[in-house]
């Protein structure tokens, strides 16, 4: 990039940073200290920064247990991490630099196989790039709570410890293969969960417990009222409203779950949550985190503190974590988030440093403004989908020479529907929009009725989005889902002109989901 | 404000119950591809871990996702031909560009093979497990001892030869400083005393002349002290240990006549293998001989030994011929534990079982330390079990079993082994 700012090279006050490929925790340290004092240059708001460095298996060991320093035991971290240790063993894959966890204090893995320039790199990366984005964005305030999250992950690794004890190894963990089954469709998308703190979630755990249970059974008293029904009254439908949180839905109305399964389904929906943010925001998040890897190293470096060496290594990583493969690559795996999502927030930058004739008559209330305020609103206001629909600007979407394809399975060719010029610039940007959407991206499947009166079945109902059906493996979810109903379950499909067709059913107690082997 | 901890020594491993978990609850599928690896495997081989493959289908965590078809728009970089409304052909298997990119490819797609590697005890414990293994057996087998010395501190007493000088002399130095104390400390304050009395009252005062006689007679009394005595003396001490030898060799004997046929002979394998297993549990450096023999024995590799096929009539005598001779020549210095293991089907020629009676008991058993037979075979006893009978109450160090079918190994294996216990 190029700083407008003249160079004040040579003119350092202080001795330049360590540099060399070795690193020592001296030396991370002083990096750490020019970098925040760079990060509280360009105001950024972070959380305190823990740094902790750790081996390549420990890394595996997070990667495993989704980047989480503590989580509870089940089947499918083994498999994640044998998978992980095979590929890292032979080669076949790099680990990542670093793991950033959304907590306070923010905690930045850094791997003891780094040179120093990769720590730096990361420091600056994850503890300052990501940490801010974390603190500020409006959808991790919403959703996640920093202070409190890993005294939760170490209350429910305990908890499902204690369940394990109590009811066996096997009941939890089948319990939870339905849970993470449904995990996707797990997550409140409006509602604002309340705070969780290791104290609290104890202490009213007991009485959730007792409250639960008694409302379930109220659920299904039949007996008293029962002359009182009229017809209108049998067609009510229950829940009053669909309900797209199928966790929330089980967790609160299954009514044969135990006390503790409830509790079991409640940690997975819990920390489905705690996902949910960085589903939404990897384009904004990780091209923040770069964007301020590389501003506030640039910065360092105009200074005096780094040494050339130290910037040739760091620029040879950056390239390659930007570098965006055309889609006739066979290195193309999508849009790179990162480089997408540097490229824009540089480009907002320009815009408001450097507008052009453009920029005013696309961005006017952005052309010429502070970039650093503009930064600052951008992040705490936006997720992926709106991040893309506002900020996107012609000349990103001309150097990344994009352009958009229709495909209609009822069309035997697909169709160039937009591509990078001035007819199809908000085109484009409306379609890319709306494939950050989650919405969009996951299929809409919410709980329509529960048979009260009847056979207790629930039926779930599936409404296409541009006639997208589901995925393989729906049946097995389905199946799993029928293990924590306890009673019939189905799924429909609603169309867009109303016809409602029934896509699978489960009935009852007799299926259970397929063993292993 | 930064706080910089160093995890790296923190517990390790804390995937390793999640890995257990992962082994646990795909044991049908990991059994099943280790028993098929053990086919392909060497005996010597059991030292490694296996890499094991499972289905990936079989593993696979369902989600709800879209699959294939409906409405998919999608926006690419890299555009380099195309414009507005240009209508292209839906790429083959829509695995490019296009059809349903992405959500589709995660599941059901690709059925790969998940593969992992199992690390040795892993995989010693399925394939135990396999034979119906309770647990492995960890009895010492009586084991030819050799002895060496080692240091083992200071003694107060042995040969002048052994004396340790600086132990000796930091003895001596530490009686003659324990012993003088009291004089010296009365010696620092006379000289105190003295040199008051010097300064009060000059040289030639009765006080300074008593004060130094005194003095006097007090050294006199430290260097009285003996430099050294006897009971400073410190000699270096070696004790003798007695040390296994850490060498074994391992005869397997087998027969190849046409009435071996594969079955057998895998069930031999693996008998020979648990041996081999058997004795790196208390040997350092094992070499294996293996014999094969129809009506005449040769000394062969594994792979033929395994591998080739032979026909024809039985005699036994022939390999035990060999194995004495081989015995005799490399491994009778007496560095070598000597284990043995012939497995056959128990056909014999007639006349040949005494003698191979005969070879066994004069022969080889006096050198080996245990020397193991069993007889594959469904049907009734041989002449050669016969003959061999007599020899069991004869020599503990002998030991026969029956075998019929693979789940026999195990339990066989844990009988013979059993008998020299007790």
């Amino acid at each position: 990039m190029k700083t407008p700012r003249p160079r004040t090279r040579g003119r350092a006050a202080k001795a330049p940073l360590p540099s060399g490929s070795e690193w020592t925790v001296e030396a991370i340290d002083r990096y750490n200290e020019e970098i925040a004092r760079a990060a509280a240059h360009y105001k950024l708001d972070t959380y305190p920064v823990q740094v902790e460095i750790i081996t390549a298996e420990q890394m595996m060991d997070a990667y495993a247990s989704v980047g989480m320093p503590v989580n509870y035991h089940h089947w499918s971290f083994g498999k994640h991490f044998l998978a992980t240790e095979k590929g890292y063993k032979r080669g076949q894959m790099g680990l990542a630099y670093e793991i950033v966890i959304n907590s306070n204090p923010c905690i930045a893995y850094l791997m003891e196989e780094n040179t120093l320039t990769m720590q730096g790199l990361v420091i600056a990366h994850a503890a300052y790039g990501h940490n801010s984005f974390f603190k500020g964005n409006y959808l991790f305030r919403t959703w996640t709570n920093a202070d409190a999250i890993i005294d939760y992950l170490l209350f429910a690794r305990n908890y499902i410890t204690q369940c394990e004890e109590r009811h066996g190894e096997e009941a939890v963990e089948l319990l939870l293969d339905s849970c993470h089954a449904l995990m996707n469709l797990g997550v409140d998308r409006y509602k604002r969960p309340p705070r969780l703190s290791l104290a609290k979630e104890k202490l009213r755990q007991q009485e959730r417990e007792e409250y639960l249970q008694s409302q379930v059974n109220d659920l299904w008293r039949t007996l008293p009222a029962h002359e009182l029904r009229t017809d209108a009254r049998a067609e009510a439908r229950f829940p009053p409203e669909p309900e797209e949180n199928l966790l929330y839905f089980v967790e609160k109305n299954a009514p044969l779950l135990e006390p503790w399964q409830r509790e079991v389904v409640r940690i997975v929906r819990k920390i489905a949550q705690y996902f949910f943010p960085q589903r939404q925001t990897q384009v904004m998040n990780e091209g923040w985190a770069t964007f301020w890897h590389y501003t506030l190293l640039n910065h360092l470096y105009d200074e005096g503190l780094l040494a050339d060496s130290f910037m040739l290594e760091f620029l040879q990583s950056h390239t390659n974590v930007v570098a965006q493969p055309p889609y006739n690559s066979r290195w193309f795996g999508g849009i790179n988030p990162y480089a997408l999502g540097f490229a824009m927030w540089r480009d907002i930058r320009r815009i408001c440093e450097d507008p052009d004739e453009e920029d005013r008559r696309w961005f006017p209330e952005i052309a010429g403004s502070d970039w650093l305020e503009t930064f600052d609103f951008a992040m705490r206001n936006f997720k992926d989908e709106s991040f893309v629909a506002q900020y996107l600007s012609p000349k990103v979407m001309r150097d990344f020479r994009l352009f958009a394809v229709l495909d209609d399975d009822h069309e035997d060719k697909l169709e160039v529907s937009a591509i990078h010029d001035d007819g199809g610039f908000r085109k484009l940007r409306e379609i890319l929009s709306d494939q950050y959407n989650l919405g969009a991206r996951e299929p809409n499947v919410q709980v329509w009725n529960v048979d009260l009166r009847g056979d207790r079945s629930l039926t779930l109902r599936h409404t296409p989005f541009r006639r997208r059906p589901l995925g393989d493996g729906t049946d097995e979810v389905m199946r799993h889902l029928a293990r924590l109903w306890g009673f019939t379950v189905r799924l429909e499909r609603a169309d867009d002109d109303g016809k409602v067709e029934l896509l699978h059913e489960i009935r009852g107690e007799t299926t259970r989901p397929r063993p292993p082997g | 404000m930064v706080r910089i901890i160093d995890r790296r020594f923190d517990s390790k491993n804390k995937s390793a119950v999640n890995r257990q978990r992962f082994m646990r609850r795909f044991k049908q599928q990991i059994r099943k591809a280790v028993s098929e690896a053990i086919h392909g495997r060497s005996i010597r081989d059991l030292e490694n871990g296996e890499q094991i493959s499972i289905p990936a289908r079989d593993l696979s965590e369902p989600s709800l996702h879209h699959g294939k078809g409906g409405i998919w728009e999608q926006v690419f970089p890299g555009n380099d031909q195309f414009s507005t409304g240009d209508r292209i052909k839906r790429p083959l298997g829509g695995a490019g560009d296009g059809a349903g990119k992405g959500k589709a490819s995660q599941d059901g797609e690709h059925e790969d093979d998940f593969v992992f590697q199992l690390s040795r005890e892993e995989f010693l414990d399925l394939f135990f497990e396999d034979l119906e293994l309770p647990r492995l057996i960890r009895t010492q087998l009586a084991k030819v001892t050799d002895y060496k010395t080692r240091r083992a501190g200071f003694t107060s007493d042995g040969v002048p030869a052994n004396i340790n000088i600086v132990r000796s002399m930091r003895g001596a130095l530490g009686r003659r400083l324990a012993l003088g104390s009291p004089w010296a400390a009365r010696i620092r304050a006379l000289q105190q005393e003295l040199d008051e009395a010097l300064a009060r009252a000059g040289e030639d005062s009765e006080e300074v002349r008593d004060l130094r006689e005194e003095l006097a007679a007090l050294r006199a009394r430290i260097e009285r002290i003996p430099f050294i005595d006897r009971f400073d003396l410190r000699y270096n001490n070696r004790v003798k240990e007695p040390r296994p030898t850490t060498q074994a060799v391992m005869f397997c004997v087998m027969d190849v006549s046409g009435s071996m046929d594969e079955e057998r002979k895998s069930m031999a394998k693996r008998f020979f293998m648990l041996l081999y297993l058997f004795l790196t549990r208390s040997y350092e450096h094992i070499e294996v001989v293996f014999i094969r023999h129809h009506t005449v024995a040769k000394e062969v590799d594994e792979d033929e030994f395994f591998h080739s096929r032979e026909s024809g009539g039985t005699v036994v005598s022939s390999a035990l011929e060999l194995m004495r001779n081989i015995l005799r020549e490399r491994y009778a210095n007496g560095q070598w534990n000597v284990y043995g293991a012939q497995a056959s089907d128990g056909d014999n020629w007639d006349n040949d079982s005494p003698v191979c009676g005969r070879l066994l008991g004069k022969e080889i058993l006096p050198w080996c330390q245990y020397f193991a037979y069993v007889e594959i075979t469904a049907g009734e006893p041989q002449n050669l079990w016969r003959e061999y009978a007599k020899l069991e109450a004869a020599h503990d160090n002998f030991a026969m079993q029956r075998i019929e079918s693979p789940a026999d190994i195990y339990p066989v294996f844990r009988e013979l082994f059993k008998k020299t216990i007790a």
